[in-house]
């Protein structure tokens, strides 16, 4: 166990917390860029995949993990990102390089001005309002047909940077690493919000309103801004995924990819960076470990293979209910169990990290 | 007549709605969770009692099946809350918000394992039958949804608002500490709300299933009656049905005179409109809030 002895306030707030953790993290971040070596390039456009969901889910963490507040409708600021981001390139011929930020922009903006109303909402009145958004905004990209194609869908051109084109099929190495580098600057946009005064009213917001308020804090406006940079992000990964489907409709960002998000983050772990990162592998491993273990089976039981449609959910279902239940840190959380568990070795103990338990009372009466 | 006919099926299609609405409702009146799952629970109601009285698969007695249905319902009911849901006492409501959502996902794949996917319908002795008033033509089982849903939901509001258990169930979800010094069995209450609202999915899928066709994911409905329950005022169980026949009131008439694509977004709308004007509902429960 290392003591970090602070002697600063920067000390406190530094983006690493000492020497060696800076060296692990370079380490990981070479490793993530030497991957094209090391693996196929099927194996990498998963890796892709993984990346631009973990972007997604970084989004919706800020929201979830970081504020406290629960949404069931993300998917619908990923079809904004996705869609205002080909309409940009499309109608105002707006270069890649615009028209992304763009499009997270208009995500963002989206979201402050649906967060406005429905912020003053709690716990299951903002996840049920939520949830309608997620629902509203699979019909209104139908309705919105001669914008967005309708139920045809709209076609996503390559990348294109300064003359030279991304392709998923063509070159997913250089693709691949497009998305490493703005997953970068997405997670060192993500790490100084949270040490900077907005990540801190994040926080006290998160842990008590009435506390938050009694330190000067603008609930309201702490849940808007929250909204907006988490919903930045989404679009950012959204328009991403539109790019890397190539064609994308109203099915695409339905209901059940709004909970598969908030999924993904509650496997990996609530409140962490790591988290969205965890969650996202698993959640993409799934279907290939799924096909791996079914074309073992054919071999090994030579019976044919056996197709069971909605398997892949519904062990995602089996395993997120095991999470909640028996690890609600997730994977990272368990991860730090381990970690403490050797660094402290003999001395762990097992209620360290032990959550205090509240015992509820209504919110019709109070 | 025509529209008194978009009346009576919307009706008793609003019913329905209100049925699974009052699911979520009596587990919000109990233990101050939202069960997600409660369309879900109304589609393996409806499939059991598929199961058991379609010819092709076990081919009992209707009534017999309804009996069995309902049974195993509540009792599927309680054992969730005493082995899942039992663990998640003293944690936040989004976490149970995000656990019944799982749940979701898991029962539609054993519904999807069992029954297949394909849109089955439910061989009931009311269906087809109908009721002649001059120049109106009820369908029996829309006779029968609308009768049952205004006698359950009677039942249930003379159930919490006259009995001991229904009181303490109140009780236990206004301040769940007090209530356990004042000797209430919260634990039990929570399984006993839970198997309670099994039992009413699965009459609500019994009705929902002799109206039409089910599948798998016929659990979507749920999210209609969420607009439902927050319409009418969470936690209230008249406001659950009033709400129930709001929306069902007004997706034919949307359907019939608004241009085609525009119709089923009006639920939602309604719902997000409710959220922001009222989020308390109709019949609201919320009275002064302090810190």
């Amino acid at each position: 166990m290392r003591i970090v002895f602070k002697t600063s306030y920067d000390a406190d707030i530094r983006l690493f917390k000492h020497k060696a953790q800076a060296f692990w993290y370079l380490l990981l971040f070479a490793l993530a860029i030497l991957l094209p070596f090391l693996i196929s390039d099927f194996l990498i456009g998963e890796a892709t995949l993984v990346l631009i969901w973990a972007i997604c889910g970084m989004g919706l963490m800020v929201l979830v993990g970081q504020t406290g507040q629960a949404s069931l409708g993300h998917a619908a600021f990923m079809a904004v990102g996705a869609y205002s981001n080909v309409l940009y390139q499309e109608h105002f011929s707006m270069p890649f390089l615009l028209s992304f930020p763009l499009a997270g922009l208009t995500a963002g903006v989206a979201g402050a001005l649906i967060a406005m109303p429905i912020t003053k909402l709690h716990g299951i009145y903002l996840a049920i309002a939520t949830l309608a958004i997620s629902v509203l905004a699979e019909d209104l990209i139908v309705i919105m047909e001669p914008l967005t194609g309708g139920v045809s869908g709209l076609f996503a051109p390559d990348i294109e940077i300064f003359g030279f084109v991304f392709n998923r099929y063509g070159n997913p190495v250089e693709l691949y690493w497009l998305v490493l580098f703005i997953t970068f600057l997405i997670v060192y946009l993500y790490r100084n919000m949270l040490r900077s005064p907005i990540g801190r009213s994040f926080a006290a917001v998160r842990d008590s309103e009435v506390s938050a308020k009694a330190m000067g804090i603008n609930v309201a406006r702490t849940k808007m801004v929250a909204f907006a940079i988490s919903c930045f992000i989404t679009g950012l990964g959204g328009a991403l995924m539109g790019h890397f489907a190539t064609i994308f409709t109203n099915e695409t960002f339905n209901l059940i990819m709004s909970i598969t998000l908030l999924l993904i983050i509650v496997v990996g772990g609530l409140g962490t960076i790591h988290g969205a990162f965890f969650g996202a592998i698993v959640f993409v491993m799934l279907p290939l470990v799924i096909s791996l273990t079914r074309d073992a089976l054919t071999v090994f039981a030579d019976s044919g293979s056996v197709t069971i449609p909605g398997l892949e959910s519904g062990l995602f279902g089996i395993i997120l209910i095991g999470f909640i239940l028996f690890e609600p840190m997730g994977i990272y959380g368990r991860w730090l169990k381990i970690r403490t568990y050797f660094e402290l070795f003999p001395f762990y103990r097992k209620d360290m990290f032990r959550r205090q338990k509240s015992y509820l009372k209504t919110e019709r009466t109070r | 007549m025509d529209i008194l006919q978009l009346i009576v099926s919307g009706l008793a299609n609003g019913c329905v709605y209100g049925l699974i609405a009052l699911g979520f409702v009596l587990i919000y009146k109990a233990t101050e969770a939202v069960n997600f799952a409660q369309g879900d629970f109304m589609m393996l109601g409806a499939f059991i009692t598929l199961g058991f009285t379609n010819a092709d698969h076990m081919g009992l007695p209707f009534w017999l099946s309804v009996i069995l249905a309902i049974g195993i319902m509540g009792i599927l009911g309680y054992l969730l809350d005493m082995i899942v849901l039992r663990r998640m006492f003293g944690q936040s409501q989004v976490a149970v918000v995000i656990l019944t959502i799982a749940l979701g996902f898991v029962i539609r794949f054993i519904a999807g394992l069992i029954w297949g996917h394909e849109p089955q319908s439910l061989e009931s002795p009311l269906s087809g039958l109908e009721l002649r008033f001059g120049g109106l033509v009820l369908g029996m089982d829309e006779v029968w949804v609308i009768i049952v849903t205004v006698a359950l939901t009677a039942l249930l509001y003379v159930f919490f608002a006259r009995t001991k258990l229904g009181i303490g169930m109140q009780a236990s979800s206004q301040n769940q500490l007090a209530a356990y010094y004042m000797g209430i069995p919260v634990k039990r209450i929570h399984s006993m709300i839970w198997a309670l609202s099994g039992v009413v999915a699965a009459i609500a899928g019994i009705l929902f299933a002799s109206k039409g066709s089910i599948d798998p994911t016929a659990g979507l409905l749920g999210i209609k009656a969420f607009a439902a329950a927050v319409i009418g005022g969470f936690g209230s169980l008249p406001g659950a049905l009033l709400g129930g026949i709001i929306v069902g009131l007004v997706e034919p008439f949307a359907a019939r005179y608004m241009p085609a694509g525009y119709s089923q977004i009006f639920p939602y709308l309604i719902l997000v409109v409710m959220l922001v004007v009222r989020p308390h509902g109709i019949l609201s429960q919320i009275q002064t809030k302090k810190v």
